[in-house]
């Protein structure tokens, strides 16, 4: 049975794409059919972080406009034959999307893939709301500090009233995804804590992903974190996010562990 | 060398001083749908279930639908609801020649006003209180102008609860609560934890600068004892 998984957060730049696209990955290295969508008609970029940027030709608003056929757009990625991308289109904007264009191109997906990962634009307005629309669960991208935090709590409350499923007195599912997480700081009192954000948004945690390099390098070069370097304490925060979500019972490993010399010389974690 | 002229008056007394304040309030829509009487018969069966709540209240209607009807048939509508004791203030979605020389034609027809936000998904209570059982979000607003709001769950920074009489909430206050829309002075806000943006009971109302920050975190109850709201702990 296939499941629509919309990532999203309200604020931007929070990693909601970066996650998107590593959540997705790590999907797939565990056999899923998975296609990443992205919803952000005028500045894509997920494109960018899967290094498929030099192969789109259609994209999301000509399927969802009916110039292109759905095989058409999708993109198969060269090292996970099971991940494939709908590009968005970078010259239209958000209005270039109906909700029955939308509602369409779901129903297509669902037929052909076991995980439909939409990535929502940052924002309130039409592209994050038809992002969500469909969605059976949702993935909340927040960052330890206020604003990301209230911006946070605000979609999910439209998640619980804007969706289909929240329309139709369903239950929507969510989980909190925690990204750019420094225990060091949190501990120093320079950042809020896991447990603080936990408290004000009140929805349980799929993951903690520390601050780390690995996740702009792996961007810069075309991967997902988890394909670039699996071994990176991101990476492994990603793919234990994904194993939860195919509903595997695990432990999280504690976010930022320090190794025995930076405890020594009290410097920050490598990662 | 003289002053002016109209300058000259200044240099013994000073001018009057024009005092404009801007005012926002919330004014009812009406679309009345032709056919217009069963229309009329609907909103009658509605205003007795929510006997005065609607009287004397602003109201702009909006005729985009009804003007299909003709002229005769949109004067007899508004003076159908004036004589339902709506005061209407203004007119949408009518063609400016439609209400020519009568005395509708002096209603203003250009508003900028936005809807209302909308409210949370809460089935409306039968009897004189609203509950809501989970935390209300930040951009969310819990209006209830029929008596107490009770929340089960925190009220996020951003969010607003504003209730005719008191309200109750079983959880950390991080937003806005108003209490006594209607109830007045004898309502109260109760909260279990206040990390509160602001507070208000009848008229009176406080942002978080002006209280101490012995309160912070706290059971607090808030209330308006004799003209002056005040703050006070129940732990």
């Amino acid at each position: 049975m296939s499941k629509v998984m919309v990532v999203t957060s309200g604020k931007g730049g929070v990693g909601k794409t970066t996650s998107s696209a590593a959540l997705g990955a790590a999907l797939a290295q565990a056999g899923q059919s998975v296609v990443l969508v992205d919803f952000d008609v005028g500045l894509r970029n997920l494109d960018l972080i899967l290094g498929a940027e030099r192969r789109v030709v259609f994209d999301l608003v000509n399927v969802v406009q009916g110039d292109a056929k759905l095989p058409q757009a999708l993109i198969r990625d060269k090292r996970v034959e099971t991940l494939h991308l709908l590009p968005a289109s970078q010259t239209r904007d958000k209005d270039a999307l109906t909700a029955e264009g939308v509602e369409r191109v779901i129903g297509e997906l669902r037929e052909r893939f076991d995980w439909i990962v939409c990535d929502s634009p940052a924002g309130i307005e039409k592209g994050a709301t038809l992002a969500m629309r469909h969605a059976d669960l949702a993935v909340v991208v927040a960052n330890p500090e206020v604003s990301s935090v209230r911006d946070s709590d605000r979609i999910i409350g439209m998640l619980d009233s804007k969706t289909r499923r929240a329309e139709a007195g369903e239950k929507m599912e969510k989980h909190l995804l925690l990204t750019r997480y420094d225990a060091g700081r949190a501990a120093r009192g320079e950042m809020m804590k896991v447990e603080d954000v936990l408290e004000i948004l009140a929805i349980p945690l799929l993951g903690v992903v520390s601050e780390s390099p690995d996740v702009l390098t792996a961007s810069n070069l075309g991967f997902p974190v988890t394909l670039h370097n699996p071994a990176a304490p991101a990476a492994r925060a990603y793919s234990l996010a994904a194993r939860k979500l195919l509903g595997e019972e695990v432990r999280a490993e504690p976010a930022g562990k320090r190794g025995l010399m930076s405890r020594l010389f009290g410097r920050r974690a490598a990662a | 060398m003289p002053l002016p002229a109209h300058k000259r008056f200044s240099a013994t007394t000073p001018p009057p001083v024009v005092h404009v304040r801007g005012r926002s309030f919330m004014a009812l829509a009406l679309a009345p749908e032709p056919p217009l009487a069963a229309w009329f018969v609907e909103l009658d069966e509605h205003l007795a279930g929510t006997a005065g709540l609607f009287a004397n209240r602003p109201m702009v209607v909006d005729l985009s639908l009804a003007a299909e009807e003709g002229r005769d048939a949109v004067l007899i509508l508004l003076d159908g609801l004036e004589s339902r004791g709506f005061r209407i203030i203004g007119l949408e979605g009518a063609p400016p020649e439609l209400l020519e020389h009568t005395h509708w034609e002096r209603l203003p027809t250009q508003l900028y006003g936005r809807e209302a936000p909308t409210p949370v998904n809460a089935p409306l209570p039968r009897t004189g209180s609203q509950l809501i059982d989970g935390p209300v979000r930040s951009g969310q607003s819990v209006v209830f102008e029929a008596g107490d709001v009770v929340i089960v769950g925190a009220v996020a920074s951003g969010a607003e609860v504003i209730a005719g009489g008191s309200v109750h909430i079983y959880g950390a206050l991080r937003g806005r609560a108003i209490a006594g829309i209607r109830a007045g002075a004898e309502a109260r806000i109760f909260c279990s934890r206040m990390e509160a943006e602001m507070v208000g009971v009848d008229r009176l109302y406080r942002t978080a600068e002006n209280w101490g920050a012995s309160l912070q975190g706290r059971a607090v109850q808030v209330r308006s004892d004799r003209g002056a709201l005040r703050l006070s702990a129940l732990d």
